[in-house]
């Protein structure tokens, strides 16, 4: 049985530690604000310009002034800074956020990761992603393990353009969750989802591992 | 010397020409220069080089620059929500540069601080470092990214004093403080127009040095991207 989206949500709420600044990325990386366990009270950061991001707004608080960097109405808390883009950056960049999670199209086994663009399709543009993986102190990644026809989006090397190089700390997918120590160690399977045997996620990842 | 102006046509009169750059705060469709970028439009102004994190919506913000093809090119970091934007760059008659987005905000502020460049990590080993120095610095790697100097500077703020001392409210802060700072000409739209000496001077986001021009708009409309809430008690 692979994880749902919430529990590999649930699964990185684990990652966040008192007193923590945390960016998390627009998708299912929201959903870890949902499961931040009793006792532990984190701060989580918006690029646009915000550290103390609330929840949604009740019908009557919507303020066209107040967005999150998903362009959603949000709200304020009692611990909330605005700030310029410049400064938000400053903070991201500075090394000042503890902790970023992010949804990825593919992550190499040396930490590489591609979540920006696919040649050929699209561009939308990178938004926040390039700055927040080169200046958050650790990086997460939550994303399927497969993709939609079933190639291993842990891979060898990405093949898709990246968003930053030898970045990511920790994966968590739907059936594994992959940790290494530093920047130059390589990625040690630490768990797998109930159900998934060890030799299921060697035959589903083409990364090398320990 | 009186900064004060009626409206965004007369602040802006005098100031356009072809082929200027633009620097525009805002990020999505929170504290655009709505009006500005109204005024520009209908000034017919053309060949512009726009710097802004996002290109707006169709029909509204810098969506309507693209729609009357008067933009050449844009600097920004997203462009998702705008089909006009597509199908311009698709058909190639829009050229544009994408920045991440903390060194399009870097670039601006570098810009208007005399700063004409810095070394970032960001977007190394990427697409973005692609034909840009690399220097290393204790054993990092950064690349060497360009401040900006934009011909005009456009800003949203919501008090303003006719020395031009700005106060933005909450997120539409955002870019505009920078770009403000980035403009050699810098016009500013501010929702409250208010009495010399009634802003906190401990409280002002933007300095009056860095405005030139600026006007209280009336009727901003001040448009939502993403209507979301949740239930009364939830």
């Amino acid at each position: 049985m692979s994880w749902t989206r919430d529990e590999m949500a649930m699964r990185a709420a684990l990652e966040l530690k008192d007193g923590f600044y945390v960016n998390l990325g627009i998708g299912m990386p929201t959903l870890v604000a949902n499961h931040v366990a009793k006792g532990i009270d984190i701060t989580l950061q918006s690029e646009n310009g915000m550290l103390g991001m609330g929840p949604y707004p009740t019908e009557d608080e919507v303020d066209a002034d107040l967005i999150n960097a998903g362009k959603q109405t949000i709200t304020e808390l009692r611990r909330t800074s605005y700030f310029s883009s410049a400064d938000s950056f400053a903070m991201i960049r500075g090394g000042h956020m503890d902790l970023s999670i992010l949804g990825a199209m593919e992550v190499a086994e040396n930490g590489d990761i591609a979540n920006w663009m696919v040649p050929g399709k699209l561009v939308k543009g990178m938004g926040g992603a390039m700055d927040l993986v080169a200046g958050a102190r650790r990086i997460v990644v939550l994303m399927d393990h497969n993709d939609k026809t079933g190639g291993a989006k842990f891979r060898k090397s990405c093949t898709l353009p990246l968003t930053g190089a030898g970045v990511v700390d920790m994966i968590i997918t739907d059936l594994a969750v992959f940790e290494r120590p530093d920047r130059r160690s390589s990625f040690k399977l630490i768990e797998t989802a109930p159900g998934v045997t060890a030799d299921e996620v060697r035959a589903k990842t083409e990364a090398a591992y320990q | 010397m009186s900064k004060t102006y009626a409206d965004a046509a007369a602040a802006l009169d005098g100031l356009l020409y072809d082929g200027m750059t633009i620097a525009a705060g805002g990020f999505g469709l929170c504290g655009i220069p709505e009006q500005l970028i109204a005024a520009i439009a209908a000034s017919g102004v053309k060949d512009l080089t726009v710097v802004s994190n996002n290109a707006g919506v169709d029909g509204f913000g810098l969506g309507v620059l693209l729609h009357t093809r008067q933009v050449k090119k844009m600097i920004s970091s997203y462009v998702g929500e705008n089909r006009e934007f597509e199908r311009q760059y698709l058909s190639g008659e829009l050229e544009l540069e994408f920045a991440p987005q903390g060194t399009l905000a870097e670039r601006l502020r570098a810009g208007g601080a005399g700063i004409p460049g810095f070394y970032t990590r960001t977007g190394v080993g990427t697409l973005v470092a692609e034909g840009k120095e690399h220097k290393d610095f204790d054993g990092e790697t950064y690349i060497l990214e360009r401040g900006i100097v934009a011909d005009l500077a456009i800003v949203h703020a919501w008090q303003g004093d006719p020395y031009g001392n700005l106060i933005y409210r909450k997120t539409a802060r955002n870019f505009n403080p920078n770009a403000a700072t980035a403009g050699r000409m810098t016009v500013a739209e501010v929702e409250h127009m208010v009495e010399p000496g009634s802003l906190d001077p401990d409280k002002i986001h933007t300095p009056g040095v860095y405005v030139q021009r600026l006007f209280a708009g009336t009727g901003f409309e001040k448009r939502i991207e993403q209507r979301t809430v949740r239930e009364h008690g939830a």
